[in-house]
């Protein structure tokens, strides 16, 4: 009842202080220094946004359907996008096949549709379930030889679907494991401690790109003559091993900043091991490294473009080969534009990722502390 | 000084089984499939059009293969390499063959433990000028800057060449062949030099292609041949005869088009030993008496694989040149068949 009688006795800001020109005042011209930048931003957006948008909206050429239908090599091509767009989504995963990578597509646009939504009931439980259950499910679905579809060899994967396979494949594999490392690095148990150590260091030591050579090339020596493993999957194995080290580390930082007493407390009050890491010390750690989480995910989601070391097409590399079709070699405009589409196309995913790492973080109101 | 030895026995004994297997064929066969190793992206050579499918001169190369082993120009499998990991590729049995654009070397082929099967593509370097420039050869490029790609033997061999003919001469590298050829397009270098194949493929992304002449000099041999591991010699037989036929096949005439037709009605006995219709050449070496005849008429003979990909009526628009038959002025001979 006293919310009201308190509200009605708070004073309405000062006319000078709202609408549009306050605004403008206190947000563009509040000093010199910041009119200056206004100015100086406002002057470089005039003389870059306009060849900008010629380059790449208004004078650019749309339609068609090969390389004689973008005459112009001062403006972006889209055609040659458009041409070259179910390649650059699928690479070359059979034409026949292609509603398999759809319906996968669909489903995971709906999981992330469901886990945006801010209130879910059983929401942890579901994302959980979507990010174990579904990549194993879509794999399997995708590389079929199982229930009457299709075999698809995974050397035929690329484009778009490939890095997408790639990226949530490490990313839901590398953070449980990441976890159990952090703990077992900061186990009492000296071998437990020593054997993470090492595996963390030994991953963290060397480049990734040598990971998936020997991944790819040199792995197949040691096996018996005769056994193959995918390919695919060897890199899968490889990218996630190693970045699983990378997440160690970021829980670890998560897990020292959690101060002694909490631990003393969950003791205290008798919880074991399992139960005080489960129910004090991770919801309070996992909190404080997410914005580290996603920096890690988004590192994964670029170094997929590594794939292409090993042989496979990702979604850079159907591009890149796409540039270099001789039905596409008329100038620097057709590579220029498809290199454009590629950096928009990673820019989209990583500043959704990073959007949503934020949004979970003013949902667990993990920022408190920090303003 | 006994540990040594030992990591070396260990090394060599998960090592040598793999690079001594003798019978890549049954290998092959066994898998269904052949392995080949190919460039990522070159014009012409190896890329992907615009329906997913690789396309290009090296890839018609492993079908030919795949078609001789096993009647099926489809049964193969790409692995796109660089060229620095190519070497490895094949050597570790991860591929089963390299139809690449490595040139013929010494060094690569007495160090490497891998042998070149036989020549399919002589190139050679050259040079791009600006018209404006009024050089007529590449003599007149003392003092020049030129506009290079890295980690090829471009360097050197324009190192030797402007050293034997006492030029000065700046070299400005870049890590992608396109790269180079676009600051050569902005201005950076007097001049371009790269093998004369690229130099035709890519310089279709100049702005005015018109604006630029290729000078006549070739400043170097690139004879290009694909590579098998060495120790295995059914194998580089079959790789060696297999290319040798499709030449063979444009030697007598030989089309996909027509071996049907040649293989019933001809009279020519060599044409009836390659086809397989009086001697079964292909059991000598492991394949079918057909080899040939299916290499032919699912991927076509020589001239037709390099029109198809490289000549005049493609984007490219090379000329055969030295890479005509011999009886039109070439060096493309394949040895008899008898």
């Amino acid at each position: 009842m006293s919310a009201p009688a308190a509200a009605a006795t708070i004073a309405r800001p000062p006319e000078a202080a709202r609408g549009v020109l306050a605004w403008l005042q206190q947000n563009l011209f509040a000093s010199p220094l910041n009119t200056l930048l206004t100015l100086a931003s406002l002057y470089l957006l005039y003389i870059m946004a306009p060849p900008l948008l010629d380059w790449g909206i208004f004078g650019a050429s749309w339609l068609g359907s090969s390389s004689s239908d973008c005459p112009n090599r001062e403006t972006a091509c889209w055609v040659f996008v458009r041409a070259r767009f179910s390649n650059i989504v699928y690479g070359s995963y059979p034409i026949a096949e292609r509603w398999r990578a759809d319906i996968v597509f669909a489903v995971a646009a709906a999981i992330f549709g469901l886990l945006v939504l801010p209130r879910l009931p059983g929401k942890l439980w579901i994302g959980l379930a979507a990010l174990v259950v579904v990549p194993a499910v879509s794999s399997i679905f995708l590389a079929g030889g199982v229930f009457g579809l299709r075999s698809v060899e995974t050397t035929l994967w690329g484009g778009l679907m490939l890095t997408l396979v790639v990226a949530v494949w490490t990313i839901v594999t590398s953070i449980p494991i990441g976890l159990l490392l952090a703990l077992g690095r900061r186990s009492s148990y000296p071998l437990v401690r020593a054997l993470c150590v090492a595996f963390i260091e030994l991953w963290r030591g060397v480049p990734l790109i040598s990971v998936l050579f020997m991944a790819a090339i040199m792995f197949p020596l040691f096996l018996p003559r005769g056994v193959e493993f995918d390919k695919l999957l060897r890199a899968l194995v490889a990218f996630s091993l190693f970045n699983a080290a990378y997440m160690a580390e970021v829980f670890r930082g998560g897990l020292q900043a959690i101060p002694k007493g909490q631990y003393e407390a969950a003791q205290a009050l008798g919880l074991g091991y399992w139960r005080m890491t489960g129910l004090v010390v991770l919801p309070q750690a996992i909190r404080i490294v997410i914005p580290g989480i996603v920096n890690t995910c988004i590192g994964i989601f670029k170094e997929t473009t590594l794939v292409l070391v090993i042989g496979l097409f990702d979604f850079l590399a159907t591009v890149q080969t796409g540039v270099s079709d001789p039905a596409w070699l008329i100038g620097d405009h057709i590579r220029v534009t498809g290199y454009f589409f590629v950096g928009l196309g990673f820019w989209v995913f990583c500043f959704g990722m990073s959007r949503y790492s934020q949004r979970l973080d003013r949902q667990l109101a993990a920022g408190k502390a920090y303003e | 000084m006994t540990s040594r030895w030992i990591v070396a026995a260990g090394f060599a004994c998960a090592v040598l089984p793999g690079l001594a297997a003798a019978a890549t064929l049954d290998d092959v066969k066994a898998r269904g499939a052949l392995h080949c190793g190919t460039a990522p992206n070159i014009p012409g050579y190896a890329f992907t059009d615009d329906k997913g499918d690789r396309r290009g001169f090296d890839i018609d190369l492993c079908k030919a293969m795949a078609a001789a082993i096993f009647g099926d120009a489809n049964k193969f499998k790409l692995t796109p390499v660089g060229p620095r990991d190519a070497f490895a590729a094949l050597q570790t049995a991860a591929v089963d063959i390299l139809t690449h654009r490595f040139t013929w070397t010494y060094n690569r082929d007495a160090g490497s433990g891998l042998n070149f099967t036989r020549v399919m593509f002589y190139d050679g370097q050259g040079f791009m000028v600006r018209k404006s420039l009024n050089v007529k050869s590449v003599n007149e490029l003392n003092g020049a800057s030129i506009c290079v790609g890295q980690g090829t033997t471009t360097e050197l061999n324009i190192a030797d060449y402007f050293r034997s003919h006492s030029m000065k001469y700046t070299i400005v590298t870049f890590a992608d062949l396109d790269e180079a050829r676009r600051a050569y397009d902005e201005g950076r270098c007097d001049s371009w030099s790269n093998d004369r194949g690229s130099l035709a493929a890519r310089g279709l992304g100049l702005k005015n292609r018109d604006d630029h002449v290729i000078l006549p000099e070739t400043i170097s041999k690139e004879p290009i041949a694909p590579m098998v591991r060495q120790g295995d010699s059914q194998w580089e037989d079959i790789a060696r005869w297999t290319f040798d036929a499709l030449i063979a096949a444009e030697e007598l005439g030989i089309t996909s088009a027509n071996v049907d037709e040649l293989k019933a009605k001809s009279e020519n006995p060599e044409i009836k030993r390659l086809l397989g219709v009086t001697d079964d050449l292909g059991q000598k070496n492991g394949l079918p008496a057909s080899w040939a005849y299916d290499a032919i008429k699912q991927v076509g003979n020589y001239g037709e694989i390099f029109e198809r990909h490289l000549g005049p009526k493609t984007r490219l628009g090379m000329s055969r040149g030295q890479n005509a038959l011999w009886t039109n002025g070439g060096m493309m001979m394949a040895p008899p068949f008898r």
